[in-house]
Protein backbone atom coordinates (compact mmCIF):
# COMPACT_ATOMS: atom_id res chain seq x y z
CA UNK A 1 0.00 0.00 0.00
CA UNK A 2 1.34 3.43 -0.91
CA UNK A 3 1.49 6.18 1.68
CA UNK A 4 -1.29 8.80 1.71
CA UNK A 5 1.21 11.66 1.83
CA UNK A 6 4.74 11.44 0.47
CA UNK A 7 7.14 14.37 0.40
CA UNK A 8 10.32 13.52 -1.48
CA UNK A 9 13.49 15.60 -1.61
CA UNK A 10 11.60 18.88 -1.53
CA UNK A 11 13.55 22.10 -1.79
CA UNK A 12 11.92 25.49 -1.85
CA UNK A 13 13.04 29.11 -1.69
CA UNK A 14 11.02 32.29 -1.38
CA UNK A 15 11.89 35.15 -3.67
CA UNK A 16 12.74 38.25 -1.66
CA UNK A 17 14.14 41.66 -2.50
CA UNK A 18 17.59 40.54 -1.31
CA UNK A 19 17.59 37.32 -3.33
CA UNK A 20 16.19 33.82 -2.83
CA UNK A 21 15.53 32.78 0.77
CA UNK A 22 15.75 28.97 1.03
CA UNK A 23 13.18 27.61 3.50
CA UNK A 24 13.10 23.91 2.72
CA UNK A 25 16.17 21.90 1.75
CA UNK A 26 15.80 18.14 1.70
CA UNK A 27 12.41 17.52 3.21
CA UNK A 28 11.31 13.88 3.50
CA UNK A 29 7.98 13.04 5.12
CA UNK A 30 5.81 9.98 4.71
CA UNK A 31 2.39 9.43 6.24
CA UNK A 32 0.48 6.21 5.75
CA UNK A 33 -3.25 6.21 5.17
CA UNK A 34 -4.98 6.99 8.46
CA UNK A 35 -1.67 8.01 10.00
CA UNK A 36 -1.08 11.12 12.02
CA UNK A 37 2.24 12.91 11.74
CA UNK A 38 3.29 15.81 13.94
CA UNK A 39 5.92 18.20 12.61
CA UNK A 40 8.02 20.07 15.16
CA UNK A 41 11.01 22.34 14.72
CA UNK A 42 12.49 25.70 15.62
CA UNK A 43 10.44 28.84 15.01
CA UNK A 44 10.41 30.05 11.44
CA UNK A 45 11.91 26.84 10.04
CA UNK A 46 9.36 26.45 7.27
CA UNK A 47 6.70 24.32 8.90
CA UNK A 48 3.85 26.38 7.50
CA UNK A 49 5.40 26.20 4.05
CA UNK A 50 5.10 22.45 4.34
CA UNK A 51 1.33 22.71 4.93
CA UNK A 52 0.94 24.97 1.89
CA UNK A 53 2.76 22.41 -0.24
CA UNK A 54 0.51 19.56 0.90
CA UNK A 55 -2.60 21.73 0.42
CA UNK A 56 -1.49 22.53 -3.12
CA UNK A 57 -1.33 26.27 -2.45
CA UNK A 58 2.35 26.28 -3.49
CA UNK A 59 4.58 24.20 -5.71
CA UNK A 60 8.07 23.18 -4.58
CA UNK A 61 11.06 24.32 -6.62
CA UNK A 62 12.38 20.76 -6.75
CA UNK A 63 11.19 17.44 -5.40
CA UNK A 64 7.71 15.96 -5.26
CA UNK A 65 4.71 16.20 -3.01
CA UNK A 66 2.29 13.34 -3.49
CA UNK A 67 -1.13 12.85 -1.97
CA UNK A 68 -3.01 9.60 -2.52
CA UNK A 69 -0.46 8.50 -5.10
CA UNK A 70 -0.80 11.62 -7.25
CA UNK A 71 1.64 14.50 -7.57
CA UNK A 72 0.09 17.63 -6.08
CA UNK A 73 -0.14 20.30 -8.79
CA UNK A 74 -2.79 22.59 -7.31
CA UNK A 75 -5.54 22.83 -4.72
CA UNK A 76 -7.60 19.68 -4.24
CA UNK A 77 -10.91 19.43 -2.48
CA UNK A 78 -9.77 16.36 -0.51
CA UNK A 79 -7.85 18.54 1.95
CA UNK A 80 -9.20 20.18 5.09
CA UNK A 81 -7.37 22.91 6.98
CA UNK A 82 -7.51 24.45 10.45
CA UNK A 83 -5.22 27.22 11.65
CA UNK A 84 -4.07 28.75 14.91
CA UNK A 85 -6.37 31.67 14.16
CA UNK A 86 -9.83 30.05 13.89
CA UNK A 87 -11.19 32.61 11.42
CA UNK A 88 -14.97 32.54 11.15
CA UNK A 89 -17.26 34.58 8.94
CA UNK A 90 -18.84 36.82 11.57
CA UNK A 91 -22.01 37.41 9.57
CA UNK A 92 -22.85 33.72 9.44
CA UNK A 93 -24.02 31.42 12.22
CA UNK A 94 -21.70 28.63 13.36
CA UNK A 95 -23.68 26.10 11.27
CA UNK A 96 -23.43 28.30 8.17
CA UNK A 97 -19.71 28.66 8.78
CA UNK A 98 -19.21 24.92 9.01
CA UNK A 99 -20.99 24.15 5.74
CA UNK A 100 -18.89 26.73 3.85
CA UNK A 101 -16.59 24.10 2.24
CA UNK A 102 -19.68 22.26 0.95
CA UNK A 103 -20.62 25.42 -0.97
CA UNK A 104 -17.33 25.17 -2.85
CA UNK A 105 -16.55 21.48 -3.16
CA UNK A 106 -18.85 19.86 -5.73
CA UNK A 107 -21.32 17.52 -4.00
CA UNK A 108 -24.86 16.24 -4.29
CA UNK A 109 -25.97 16.96 -0.74
CA UNK A 110 -29.26 18.76 -0.12
CA UNK A 111 -29.32 21.71 2.23
CA UNK A 112 -30.92 19.56 4.93
CA UNK A 113 -28.22 16.91 4.53
CA UNK A 114 -25.49 19.55 4.83
CA UNK A 115 -27.03 20.89 8.02
CA UNK A 116 -27.39 17.37 9.37
CA UNK A 117 -23.72 16.69 8.70
CA UNK A 118 -22.68 19.96 10.38
CA UNK A 119 -24.86 19.24 13.40
CA UNK A 120 -23.39 15.77 13.72
CA UNK A 121 -19.85 17.22 13.72
CA UNK A 122 -20.80 19.89 16.26
CA UNK A 123 -22.05 17.18 18.57
CA UNK A 124 -18.87 15.17 18.01
CA UNK A 125 -16.65 18.05 19.16
CA UNK A 126 -18.91 18.88 22.10
CA UNK A 127 -20.65 21.93 20.66
CA UNK A 128 -24.16 20.49 20.36
CA UNK A 129 -26.74 23.29 20.48
CA UNK A 130 -24.32 26.02 19.46
CA UNK A 131 -25.06 25.84 15.72
CA UNK A 132 -27.25 28.93 15.63
CA UNK A 133 -24.89 31.14 17.64
CA UNK A 134 -22.72 33.80 16.04
CA UNK A 135 -18.95 33.31 16.12
CA UNK A 136 -18.60 36.39 18.35
CA UNK A 137 -20.60 34.57 21.03
CA UNK A 138 -18.08 31.72 21.26
CA UNK A 139 -14.88 31.48 23.30
CA UNK A 140 -11.51 30.84 21.67
CA UNK A 141 -11.64 27.12 22.43
CA UNK A 142 -15.18 26.79 21.08
CA UNK A 143 -14.24 28.66 17.89
CA UNK A 144 -11.35 26.26 17.42
CA UNK A 145 -13.72 23.31 17.79
CA UNK A 146 -16.04 24.86 15.21
CA UNK A 147 -13.08 25.48 12.93
CA UNK A 148 -12.25 21.77 13.22
CA UNK A 149 -15.81 20.90 12.15
CA UNK A 150 -15.45 23.16 9.11
CA UNK A 151 -12.19 21.44 8.19
CA UNK A 152 -13.89 18.02 8.36
CA UNK A 153 -17.32 18.74 6.89
CA UNK A 154 -16.46 17.62 3.34
CA UNK A 155 -14.83 14.39 4.57
CA UNK A 156 -11.30 15.28 3.51
CA UNK A 157 -8.72 12.52 3.09
CA UNK A 158 -6.04 14.78 4.55
CA UNK A 159 -6.47 17.08 7.53
CA UNK A 160 -3.88 19.81 7.95
CA UNK A 161 -3.66 21.41 11.38
CA UNK A 162 -1.33 24.40 11.58
CA UNK A 163 -0.77 25.00 15.31
CA UNK A 164 -4.52 24.84 15.97
CA UNK A 165 -4.18 24.74 19.76
CA UNK A 166 -1.27 27.18 20.07
CA UNK A 167 -3.30 30.16 21.30
CA UNK A 168 -5.41 28.27 23.85
CA UNK A 169 -4.93 27.97 27.60
CA UNK A 170 -3.49 24.70 28.92
CA UNK A 171 -6.77 23.18 30.15
CA UNK A 172 -8.68 23.96 26.98
CA UNK A 173 -5.80 22.57 24.98
CA UNK A 174 -5.83 19.24 26.81
CA UNK A 175 -9.60 19.08 26.33
CA UNK A 176 -9.15 19.55 22.62
CA UNK A 177 -6.45 16.89 22.44
CA UNK A 178 -8.95 14.39 23.76
CA UNK A 179 -11.56 15.69 21.35
CA UNK A 180 -9.10 15.08 18.50
CA UNK A 181 -8.81 11.39 19.45
CA UNK A 182 -12.59 11.08 19.58
CA UNK A 183 -12.94 12.79 16.20
CA UNK A 184 -10.27 10.62 14.60
CA UNK A 185 -12.03 7.46 15.78
CA UNK A 186 -15.36 8.57 14.25
CA UNK A 187 -14.15 10.46 11.18
CA UNK A 188 -10.99 8.78 9.91
CA UNK A 189 -8.46 11.07 8.22
CA UNK A 190 -4.76 11.25 7.53
CA UNK A 191 -3.38 14.05 9.67
CA UNK A 192 -0.53 16.52 9.50
CA UNK A 193 -0.13 18.54 12.68
CA UNK A 194 2.24 21.49 12.92
CA UNK A 195 3.02 22.25 16.54
CA UNK A 196 5.46 23.77 19.00
CA UNK A 197 4.23 21.60 21.85
CA UNK A 198 6.23 18.36 22.18
CA UNK A 199 3.74 16.77 24.59
CA UNK A 200 0.97 17.54 22.11
CA UNK A 201 2.92 15.88 19.31
CA UNK A 202 3.42 12.68 21.35
CA UNK A 203 -0.16 12.62 22.60
CA UNK A 204 -1.78 13.06 19.21
CA UNK A 205 0.57 11.68 16.55
CA UNK A 206 1.92 8.26 15.68
CA UNK A 207 5.00 9.79 14.05
CA UNK A 208 6.87 12.92 15.09
CA UNK A 209 9.10 14.58 12.49
CA UNK A 210 11.73 17.03 13.75
CA UNK A 211 12.81 19.64 11.22
CA UNK A 212 16.17 21.40 11.30
CA UNK A 213 16.59 25.14 11.38
CA UNK A 214 15.87 27.02 8.13
CA UNK A 215 16.41 25.87 5.43
CA UNK A 216 14.60 22.90 6.91
CA UNK A 217 15.42 19.27 6.25
CA UNK A 218 14.06 16.23 8.00
CA UNK A 219 16.41 15.86 10.94
CA UNK A 220 14.81 13.14 13.01
CA UNK A 221 11.78 10.87 12.93
CA UNK A 222 10.29 9.43 16.10
CA UNK A 223 7.74 6.62 16.03
CA UNK A 224 5.30 6.79 18.91
CA UNK A 225 4.40 3.19 19.78
CA UNK A 226 0.74 2.25 19.48
CA UNK A 227 -0.40 1.19 22.94
CA UNK A 228 -4.12 1.47 22.39
CA UNK A 229 -6.35 4.44 23.19
CA UNK A 230 -4.42 7.25 24.83
CA UNK A 231 -5.41 9.12 27.96
CA UNK A 232 -3.86 12.18 29.57
CA UNK A 233 -2.30 9.86 32.17
CA UNK A 234 -0.12 8.41 29.40
CA UNK A 235 1.68 11.75 29.29
CA UNK A 236 3.22 11.06 32.68
CA UNK A 237 4.68 7.60 32.08
CA UNK A 238 8.45 6.95 31.97
CA UNK A 239 8.14 5.97 28.29
CA UNK A 240 6.65 9.36 27.44
CA UNK A 241 9.30 11.15 29.48
CA UNK A 242 11.94 9.25 27.52
CA UNK A 243 10.40 10.29 24.18
CA UNK A 244 10.08 13.89 25.32
CA UNK A 245 13.76 13.88 26.25
CA UNK A 246 14.73 12.62 22.83
CA UNK A 247 12.60 15.26 21.10
CA UNK A 248 13.85 18.06 23.32
CA UNK A 249 17.41 17.04 22.55
CA UNK A 250 16.64 16.98 18.83
CA UNK A 251 15.13 20.48 19.00
CA UNK A 252 18.24 21.77 20.76
CA UNK A 253 20.35 20.20 18.03
CA UNK A 254 18.12 21.86 15.44
CA UNK A 255 18.56 25.20 17.12
CA UNK A 256 22.32 24.70 17.06
CA UNK A 257 22.58 24.85 20.85
CA UNK A 258 24.12 21.40 21.28
CA UNK A 259 26.02 19.08 18.95
CA UNK A 260 24.27 16.01 17.62
CA UNK B 1 -26.72 34.39 -2.95
CA UNK B 2 -23.64 35.29 -1.05
CA UNK B 3 -25.26 37.14 1.80
CA UNK B 4 -28.77 37.07 3.20
CA UNK B 5 -29.68 39.93 5.55
CA UNK B 6 -30.86 38.89 8.96
CA UNK B 7 -34.64 39.19 8.92
CA UNK B 8 -34.83 39.75 12.66
CA UNK B 9 -33.18 43.13 12.23
CA UNK B 10 -36.12 44.51 10.27
CA UNK B 11 -39.08 43.68 12.49
CA UNK B 12 -39.26 47.17 13.96
CA UNK B 13 -42.81 47.95 12.74
CA UNK B 14 -44.78 46.44 15.63
CA UNK B 15 -42.93 48.30 18.34
CA UNK B 16 -42.98 51.70 16.60
CA UNK B 17 -44.67 53.61 19.42
CA UNK B 18 -42.41 52.02 21.95
CA UNK B 19 -39.40 53.00 19.86
CA UNK B 20 -40.54 56.66 19.75
CA UNK B 21 -40.56 56.89 23.53
CA UNK B 22 -37.32 54.99 24.01
CA UNK B 23 -34.23 56.60 25.42
CA UNK B 24 -32.50 56.30 22.03
CA UNK B 25 -35.06 58.76 20.59
CA UNK B 26 -35.80 60.97 23.60
CA UNK B 27 -32.15 61.70 24.41
CA UNK B 28 -31.23 63.27 21.03
CA UNK B 29 -34.57 65.16 20.87
CA UNK B 30 -33.87 66.62 24.30
CA UNK B 31 -30.37 67.56 23.19
CA UNK B 32 -31.78 69.44 20.16
CA UNK B 33 -34.27 71.31 22.39
CA UNK B 34 -31.54 72.31 24.84
CA UNK B 35 -29.44 73.51 21.90
CA UNK B 36 -32.30 75.67 20.56
CA UNK B 37 -32.97 77.17 24.00
CA UNK B 38 -29.31 78.05 24.48
CA UNK B 39 -29.19 79.59 21.00
CA UNK B 40 -32.29 81.69 21.69
CA UNK B 41 -30.83 82.77 25.05
CA UNK B 42 -27.50 83.72 23.47
CA UNK B 43 -29.20 86.04 20.96
CA UNK B 44 -31.59 87.47 23.58
CA UNK B 45 -28.88 88.14 26.22
CA UNK B 46 -26.67 89.94 23.73
CA UNK B 47 -29.56 91.78 22.18
CA UNK B 48 -28.37 90.89 18.69
CA UNK B 49 -30.55 92.04 15.78
CA UNK B 50 -31.30 89.29 13.28
CA UNK B 51 -28.73 90.55 10.76
CA UNK B 52 -26.03 89.62 13.28
CA UNK B 53 -27.58 86.33 14.22
CA UNK B 54 -31.13 85.12 13.77
CA UNK B 55 -32.67 83.28 16.69
CA UNK B 56 -34.72 80.06 16.56
CA UNK B 57 -37.91 82.07 17.05
CA UNK B 58 -37.19 83.90 13.77
CA UNK B 59 -37.22 80.62 11.86
CA UNK B 60 -40.88 79.51 11.88
CA UNK B 61 -42.01 82.73 10.16
CA UNK B 62 -39.33 82.20 7.51
CA UNK B 63 -40.49 78.61 6.92
CA UNK B 64 -44.14 79.74 6.86
CA UNK B 65 -43.39 82.41 4.29
CA UNK B 66 -41.33 80.25 1.93
CA UNK B 67 -42.56 76.71 2.61
CA UNK B 68 -43.22 76.06 -1.07
CA UNK B 69 -39.71 77.09 -1.97
CA UNK B 70 -38.24 75.03 0.85
CA UNK B 71 -39.99 71.89 -0.38
CA UNK B 72 -38.99 72.47 -4.00
CA UNK B 73 -35.40 73.49 -3.30
CA UNK B 74 -34.96 70.87 -0.58
CA UNK B 75 -36.03 68.20 -3.04
CA UNK B 76 -33.59 69.58 -5.66
CA UNK B 77 -30.73 69.44 -3.18
CA UNK B 78 -31.70 66.03 -1.90
CA UNK B 79 -31.97 64.22 -5.23
CA UNK B 80 -28.74 65.72 -6.59
CA UNK B 81 -26.92 64.73 -3.42
CA UNK B 82 -28.28 61.20 -3.54
CA UNK B 83 -27.38 60.75 -7.23
CA UNK B 84 -23.89 62.08 -6.52
CA UNK B 85 -23.58 59.65 -3.61
CA UNK B 86 -24.72 56.70 -5.70
CA UNK B 87 -22.05 57.56 -8.27
CA UNK B 88 -19.50 57.90 -5.46
CA UNK B 89 -20.45 54.45 -4.15
CA UNK B 90 -20.10 52.84 -7.58
CA UNK B 91 -16.78 54.50 -8.44
CA UNK B 92 -15.48 54.25 -4.85
CA UNK B 93 -16.25 50.53 -4.68
CA UNK B 94 -14.59 49.95 -8.04
CA UNK B 95 -11.45 51.91 -7.14
CA UNK B 96 -11.37 50.28 -3.71
CA UNK B 97 -11.59 46.84 -5.29
CA UNK B 98 -8.72 47.29 -7.70
CA UNK B 99 -6.56 48.93 -5.05
CA UNK B 100 -7.50 46.30 -2.46
CA UNK B 101 -6.64 43.33 -4.62
CA UNK B 102 -3.59 44.67 -6.46
CA UNK B 103 -0.62 46.11 -4.65
CA UNK B 104 0.60 47.56 -7.93
CA UNK B 105 -2.63 49.50 -8.43
CA UNK B 106 -2.55 50.63 -4.81
CA UNK B 107 0.98 51.99 -5.17
CA UNK B 108 0.10 53.60 -8.49
CA UNK B 109 -3.23 55.24 -7.59
CA UNK B 110 -2.83 56.28 -3.97
CA UNK B 111 -0.74 59.44 -4.47
CA UNK B 112 -3.05 60.51 -7.27
CA UNK B 113 -6.16 60.06 -5.14
CA UNK B 114 -4.63 61.75 -2.10
CA UNK B 115 -3.56 64.69 -4.22
CA UNK B 116 -6.99 64.93 -5.77
CA UNK B 117 -8.61 64.83 -2.36
CA UNK B 118 -6.25 67.50 -1.01
CA UNK B 119 -7.45 70.11 -3.49
CA UNK B 120 -10.01 72.35 -1.73
CA UNK B 121 -13.25 71.65 -3.52
CA UNK B 122 -14.31 75.31 -3.27
CA UNK B 123 -11.57 76.04 -5.82
CA UNK B 124 -12.89 73.35 -8.16
CA UNK B 125 -16.43 74.74 -8.15
CA UNK B 126 -15.80 77.73 -10.44
CA UNK B 127 -13.71 75.57 -12.79
CA UNK B 128 -16.43 72.96 -13.12
CA UNK B 129 -19.09 75.68 -13.42
CA UNK B 130 -17.16 77.17 -16.33
CA UNK B 131 -16.40 73.83 -17.98
CA UNK B 132 -20.04 72.81 -18.19
CA UNK B 133 -21.81 76.13 -18.28
CA UNK B 134 -25.56 75.79 -17.87
CA UNK B 135 -25.53 72.11 -16.93
CA UNK B 136 -26.54 72.91 -13.40
CA UNK B 137 -27.79 69.42 -12.50
CA UNK B 138 -24.73 67.79 -13.97
CA UNK B 139 -22.33 70.21 -12.26
CA UNK B 140 -23.94 69.80 -8.88
CA UNK B 141 -23.99 66.00 -9.04
CA UNK B 142 -20.38 66.04 -10.22
CA UNK B 143 -19.31 68.11 -7.21
CA UNK B 144 -21.24 65.89 -4.77
CA UNK B 145 -19.56 62.87 -6.34
CA UNK B 146 -16.04 64.32 -6.42
CA UNK B 147 -16.07 65.31 -2.79
CA UNK B 148 -17.44 62.02 -1.47
CA UNK B 149 -15.94 59.07 -3.37
CA UNK B 150 -12.53 59.26 -1.70
CA UNK B 151 -13.37 57.88 1.79
CA UNK B 152 -15.30 55.04 0.18
CA UNK B 153 -12.43 54.05 -2.12
CA UNK B 154 -9.89 54.16 0.71
CA UNK B 155 -11.93 52.22 3.24
CA UNK B 156 -12.90 49.49 0.77
CA UNK B 157 -9.30 49.08 -0.36
CA UNK B 158 -8.09 48.85 3.24
CA UNK B 159 -10.85 46.40 4.11
CA UNK B 160 -9.90 44.14 1.21
CA UNK B 161 -6.14 44.34 1.62
CA UNK B 162 -6.32 43.50 5.33
CA UNK B 163 -8.31 40.32 4.79
CA UNK B 164 -6.78 37.61 7.02
CA UNK B 165 -4.76 35.20 4.85
CA UNK B 166 -6.40 32.24 6.59
CA UNK B 167 -9.75 33.02 4.94
CA UNK B 168 -8.15 32.99 1.55
CA UNK B 169 -6.16 29.82 2.22
CA UNK B 170 -9.15 27.85 3.46
CA UNK B 171 -11.17 28.65 0.35
CA UNK B 172 -8.29 28.45 -2.13
CA UNK B 173 -7.24 25.05 -0.77
CA UNK B 174 -10.71 23.80 -1.73
CA UNK B 175 -10.29 25.13 -5.26
CA UNK B 176 -12.42 28.29 -4.93
CA UNK B 177 -11.98 30.96 -7.61
CA UNK B 178 -11.01 34.59 -6.93
CA UNK B 179 -14.55 35.74 -7.61
CA UNK B 180 -16.00 33.19 -5.17
CA UNK B 181 -13.59 34.47 -2.52
CA UNK B 182 -14.67 38.03 -3.29
CA UNK B 183 -18.42 37.42 -3.10
CA UNK B 184 -18.42 34.98 -0.19
CA UNK B 185 -15.81 36.59 2.02
CA UNK B 186 -14.10 39.79 0.94
CA UNK B 187 -17.19 41.84 0.08
CA UNK B 188 -19.33 41.04 3.15
CA UNK B 189 -16.27 41.39 5.37
CA UNK B 190 -15.67 44.91 4.04
CA UNK B 191 -19.28 46.08 4.57
CA UNK B 192 -18.73 47.58 8.07
CA UNK B 193 -15.82 49.68 6.78
CA UNK B 194 -17.85 50.60 3.71
CA UNK B 195 -20.78 51.88 5.77
CA UNK B 196 -18.45 53.77 8.09
CA UNK B 197 -17.09 55.59 5.06
CA UNK B 198 -20.56 56.10 3.59
CA UNK B 199 -21.60 58.01 6.73
CA UNK B 200 -18.71 60.39 6.18
CA UNK B 201 -19.47 60.57 2.47
CA UNK B 202 -23.12 61.56 3.06
CA UNK B 203 -22.23 64.79 4.83
CA UNK B 204 -19.41 65.51 2.39
CA UNK B 205 -21.77 65.09 -0.56
CA UNK B 206 -24.08 67.74 0.93
CA UNK B 207 -21.16 70.13 1.10
CA UNK B 208 -20.40 69.45 -2.57
CA UNK B 209 -24.00 69.97 -3.66
CA UNK B 210 -24.32 73.24 -1.76
CA UNK B 211 -21.00 74.64 -2.86
CA UNK B 212 -22.18 74.37 -6.44
CA UNK B 213 -25.70 75.60 -5.73
CA UNK B 214 -24.40 78.69 -3.95
CA UNK B 215 -21.64 79.60 -6.37
CA UNK B 216 -23.11 78.90 -9.75
CA UNK B 217 -25.32 81.65 -11.21
CA UNK B 218 -29.01 80.88 -11.63
CA UNK B 219 -28.57 77.90 -9.36
CA UNK B 220 -31.33 75.91 -7.79
CA UNK B 221 -31.64 74.02 -4.54
CA UNK B 222 -31.23 75.06 -0.93
CA UNK B 223 -27.81 76.57 -1.73
CA UNK B 224 -29.45 78.95 -4.20
CA UNK B 225 -32.15 79.78 -1.66
CA UNK B 226 -29.39 80.66 0.79
CA UNK B 227 -27.77 82.85 -1.82
CA UNK B 228 -31.04 84.68 -2.53
CA UNK B 229 -31.46 85.25 1.21
CA UNK B 230 -28.03 86.84 1.21
CA UNK B 231 -28.83 89.02 -1.80
CA UNK B 232 -32.11 90.23 -0.26
CA UNK B 233 -30.66 90.68 3.25
CA UNK B 234 -33.24 88.17 4.51
CA UNK B 235 -31.18 86.87 7.42
CA UNK B 236 -33.79 84.62 9.01
CA UNK B 237 -34.13 82.91 5.61
CA UNK B 238 -30.38 82.21 5.52
CA UNK B 239 -30.47 80.62 8.96
CA UNK B 240 -33.62 78.70 8.06
CA UNK B 241 -31.77 77.22 5.06
CA UNK B 242 -28.88 76.15 7.28
CA UNK B 243 -31.26 74.36 9.64
CA UNK B 244 -33.07 72.74 6.70
CA UNK B 245 -29.71 71.49 5.38
CA UNK B 246 -28.87 70.10 8.79
CA UNK B 247 -32.23 68.31 8.88
CA UNK B 248 -31.68 66.81 5.41
CA UNK B 249 -28.19 65.71 6.46
CA UNK B 250 -29.59 63.96 9.52
CA UNK B 251 -32.26 62.20 7.45
CA UNK B 252 -29.73 60.88 4.91
CA UNK B 253 -27.29 59.88 7.64
CA UNK B 254 -29.90 57.79 9.43
CA UNK B 255 -30.99 56.27 6.13
CA UNK B 256 -27.41 54.98 5.85
CA UNK B 257 -27.51 53.77 9.45
CA UNK B 258 -30.69 51.81 8.65
CA UNK B 259 -29.04 50.22 5.60
CA UNK B 260 -26.03 49.37 7.74
CA UNK B 261 -28.24 47.63 10.29
CA UNK B 262 -29.76 45.47 7.58
CA UNK B 263 -26.59 44.54 5.71
CA UNK B 264 -23.85 44.74 8.33
CA UNK B 265 -25.77 44.41 11.58
CA UNK B 266 -23.65 41.39 12.47
CA UNK B 267 -20.67 43.65 13.07
CA UNK B 268 -22.39 45.24 16.06
CA UNK B 269 -21.36 43.64 19.31
CA UNK B 270 -24.16 43.26 21.84
CA UNK B 271 -23.66 45.86 24.56
CA UNK B 272 -23.80 45.21 28.27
Amino acid sequence: MYPMIKIEGVRHAYKTATGPLPVLDGLEVEVKEGGFVAVVGPSGCGKSTLTKLVAGLMKPDTGRVMVHGEVVTGPRATVGMAFQNPVMLEWRTILENIVLPLEIVPNKLTKAEKMERANYLLELVGLAGFGNKRPSELSGGMRQRASLCRALVHKPEVLILDEPFGALDAFTREDLWQTMHKVKAEEPFTGVLITHDLRESIFLADTVVVLSQRPARTQYVLDVPDTGPRTLDDLYTPETAEMLNILRHQIEVAQGRVAA
Amino acid sequence: MAYVPDMKMRSAGGSFVKALTSRAVLAPVAAVLVFLVLWEALVWVNGWPNYVMASPSDLPPAYAKYWGLFLEMGWQTLWRTVVGLVLAVIVGLFLGMIMGFSKLMRDALYPLLVGFNAIPKATVVPIVALMFVGDHNFNTILMAFMISFFPIAVSVSIGLSTLEPEYRDILRALGASQSTIFWKIALPKTLPEFFGALKVAVTLAFIGTNLMEIVSPHGRGLGALFDSGKTNSDYPLMFAVLIALAALGIVLYYAVVALEKIFAGWAERPQG
